[in-house]
């Protein structure tokens, strides 16, 4: 998969000059006081995964519908990139395509799009109010200090309900996305997916949760050394071979 | 050129109409198979779902309307058709899957194969509600034993007198959060023993594979090393020369002479929209038992003026499905677990079957419980609430930045979940019937369902849930969410949400309370058969399918039989 590609996204400007982000305030972002750029690996658009017809067209429509403004889809990338950062040995969430991870799935799961587009007004406006701009564009820590009271469910503020619940969906697509890519199945040490031959817990695990198989279930168990000779049973429902 | 009379026509290419087609064509039949769906192949990389990673998925496996278990679940269909709606009377809520595609709905399944036992045949018997099978278990054992041979299961022989013993392959060892659950339910005397699924883990014959431990059975296996009915029955068939398969072709209706008798089908092509007619000396209905009902409710003619084979009025009674709850619970015992390849074979290692036989209940009908859990492999939700267990632990749940990754490696697996699975009570009043007014796109009048559970299955959900509880707590879990009250109906799912329907033509010997005989054959039509679980009387608290491709055997050997005799 073309997962490894880093790509600039063009006129997506985030500059970090002094930890502030230049960008738009509105819906045009086409900011041009750019010393750095966020970017992140971008997805690739056409996928093969055994799709019948009508779904090779609804993933056609999905891909060419656009729906996020420049400004939502920097908000998105400055979040997933709190969420997770990038300065982590196995790669961050942009490092992992996150933006247009959730860009996708926004379209895809159309519920989504009232609540990350509110959301991102919601957390505009709260960052207005706060500090003078919006979210993208007040400083690194001023955008933390936001997070701290958005991103813990038990804050009971009423005023922070909406933000809550908009940094829980952006906190769940950002871990989903990660950890369904190859540098999150090496993050999580997932090592599955691939034919092998299943023949039991590891005996270490087995005493280190003070577990073990008992001679009787075993007896049941197939004895992987026979897995391939054909099966026969005498008249009693006994396995002779 | 002489129009071609096939000796049989097979409607639908799941487990019945696929044992049916592989029988009888071995048998020397000439067979014509009728799929509603495409052709399919789980090795064709063109259809391939089987070893993909989430990342090779757009929205990373994750349900769509079109795919309602997931960019990689196999079957293709759901819950809802483009074109082929079905209605509700009233407040009824009945939920049908349907597959389109050759193999149907054995292409997902669980492949949990049990066998009915000697009680669930004459539950009538016992508790004096619904009607017994005109059969018993000793005359279908014979044909579990065959499909044991022929299709291959694994399991135990424990003994049980209602699960019996079969023909199995080994089972595979217990993973962890089994082991934890294995000895649960042992401080509660609860039994538990391998799991009953027709996969392979040894050799059953040299044309298909030893199960390889992707976990992923629902994806269907492209070395065919689990049941389903296209690569095990099918596949071979037409290789045998005997078959012509029909796919994307929609039946209207069996046709009948003026003797009553079936003369053939009507389908439609459904890529030309065309209309098309074959003939046969003998039809098999095998469509699914509503989609069967169906058919069989538009085949009216003269002599069958309330649909074929339905003088009762009872196509598509007694419609019932299995009753479900579930539960789960946090494992702290799992926690920062080591990590290692346990996908095993797809879904769980172990089972409880029945343990309460002749209890005195609230409800009557057993149930079984189904074992989850483990370090499957991320797809689309994999991370949702990544640290919600922190709640039971003192700790702040939620907040961001790289910890999250300690949390995600720290709750991995660390989950023991439990389905159950129950026997409901047939209803004469529970029914799929011909929407007067509404038909799909083919022009075909549609279903109508009429489903209301009854207090029996609402209070076997509530027994269902209190022994989840004891079950996940005696396991050392800690129990997630809340315990479903009665205003939720103790957490019963909605009548077809199991997709084990079974009923709507049921057999019997008295004509005018069954629709077919004990062979599945029409009463109304003796060259017109069943072959789905619309025989069922009773549909126990096992999953159908092992007991579906039993009968269909049964009823092939008898068509086979009937034909030498001259009878069809």
């Amino acid at each position: 998969m073309a997962m490894n590609r880093r790509e600039t996204l063009k006129s997506l400007f985030l500059a970090p000059l002094a930890g502030t982000v230049i960008a738009s305030t509105g819906c045009s972002s086409t900011a041009s006081n750019n010393s750095s750029r966020i970017t992140w690996t971008r997805l690739p658009t056409e996928y093969s995964y055994g799709r019948t017809e009508a779904e090779k067209l609804n993933d056609q429509r999905l891909f060419a519908e656009t729906y996020f403004r420049e400004h939502e889809l920097v908000t998105i990338a400055v979040l997933c990139d709190i969420i997770l950062p990038n300065d982590h040995p196995n790669g961050g969430a942009l490092d992992a395509g996150l933006p247009d991870f959730v860009e996708f799935m926004v379209k895809d799961r159309s519920q989504y799009k009232l609540q990350v587009r509110g959301g991102i007004s919601w957390l505009d406006s709260f960052a207005i109010d706060s500090y003078g701009a919006d979210f993208i564009n007040i400083s690194e820590a001023q955008r933390l200090s936001i997070c701290d009271l958005i991103a813990y469910p038990d804050n009971a503020s009423a005023e922070l309900q909406p933000g809550i619940s908009f940094f829980s969906l952006m906190r769940n697509l950002t871990l989903t996305g990660y950890y369904t890519t190859e540098i999150g199945f090496r993050d999580l040490g997932y090592v599955g997916n691939t034919p092998n031959v299943w023949d039991g817990v590891p005996e270490a695990v087995l005493r280190r949760h003070g577990k073990s198989y008992e001679a009787e279930w075993l007896s049941k168990c197939i004895d992987q050394s026979t897995r391939d000779v054909v099966a026969e049973w005498d008249d009693d429902m006994n396995l002779t071979s | 050129m002489a129009e071609q009379i096939y000796d049989a026509i097979v409607i639908g290419s799941g487990a019945g109409g696929g044992m049916v087609t592989h029988q009888l064509a071995n048998a020397g039949l000439k067979v014509a198979l009728i799929e509603a769906g495409d052709f399919y192949d789980p090795a064709d990389e063109a259809q391939r779902t089987q070893l993909r990673n989430p990342w090779e998925s757009p929205r990373r496996g994750a349900s769509t309307r079109l795919r309602p278990f997931g960019d990689y679940n196999s079957c293709i269909g759901g819950w809802e058709l483009d074109g082929e709606p079905y209605t509700q009377k009233d407040d009824t809520e009945f939920m049908w899957w349907r597959g389109r595609m050759l193999g149907g709905r054995t292409n997902h399944w669980g492949r949990i194969s049990l066998r009915f036992g000697p009680l669930d045949f004459k539950r009538k018997d016992i508790d004096g509600l619904g009607d017994n099978w005109p059969i018993g278990y000793e005359d279908i054992k014979p044909y579990y034993d065959k499909v044991d041979k022929l299709i291959g299961v694994f399991g135990s022989n424990e003994g049980l007198y209602n699960d019996p013993d079969g023909y199995f392959l080994p089972a595979p060892k217990p993973r962890l959060h089994e082991l934890y659950y294995i000895d649960g339910a042992r401080k509660l005397n609860v039994p538990v023993i391998p799991a009953r699924k027709s996969i392979l883990t040894k050799r059953i014959n040299n044309d298909r594979g030893v199960c390889f431990y992707c976990g992923q059975c629902s994806r269907a296996c492209g070395i065919h090393a689990d049941f389903s009915s296209s690569t095990v029955l099918i596949y071979p068939a037409l290789n045998g020369g005997q078959v012509d398969l029909l796919t994307n072709s929609m039946v209207r209706e069996i046709t009948t002479d003026d003797e009553g008798q079936a003369t053939g089908v009507r389908y439609i092509d459904k890529l030309n929209r065309q209309e098309y007619e074959l003939k046969g000396r003998s039809i098999i209905v095998a469509a699914s038992a509503c989609s069967t009902a169906r058919i069989l409710l538009n085949s009216k003619s003269a002599q069958h003026d309330n649909g074929l084979g339905n003088s009762s009025d009872h196509v598509g009674r007694y419609l019932h499905d299995s009753t479900g709850a579930s539960r789960a619970a946090f494992l702290p015992g799992l926690m920062d677990r080591d990590i290692y390849n346990e996908d095993g074979v797809g879904g769980m290692h172990v089972y409880t079957p029945w343990w309460l036989e002749g209890e005195q209940l609230d409800f009557t009908r057993g149930y079984h419980l189904e074992i989850g859990g483990g370090m499957g492999m991320p797809s689309y939700g994999f991370g949702f609430a990544v640290n919600q267990y922190n709640q039971y632990l003192d700790e702040r749940v939620g907040g961001y930045g790289n910890q999250l990754r300690n949390d995600i490696r720290r709750f991995y697996g660390a989950r023991l979940s439990i389905a159950c699975r129950g026997e409901s009570v047939p209803q004469y009043s529970n029914r799929c019937e011909l929407d007067p007014t509404v038909v799909d796109e083919w022009g075909i009048p549609v279903l109508r369902f009429d489903y209301h559970w009854t207090q029996h299955e609402i209070n076997q959900a509530r027994h269902m849930q209190d022994t989840m509880e004891e079950l996940l707590e005696a396991s050392g879990g800690i129990l997630l969410g809340s315990k479903p009250g009665a205003d939720r109906n103790y957490g019963l799912t909605q009548p077809g949400e199991i997709i084990h329907e079974v009923g709507t033509t049921r057999m019997g010997t008295d004509p005018r309370s069954s629709v077919t005989n004990e062979f599945g054959q029409l009463h109304d039509a003796s060259n017109v058969f069943v072959a789905d679980a619309g025989t069922f009387v009773s549909q126990a608290d096992k999953n159908p399918t092992w007991t579906i491709l039993a009968l269909a055997w049964r009823t092939s050997d008898y068509i086979i039989e009937q034909m030498k005799q001259r009878n069809i």
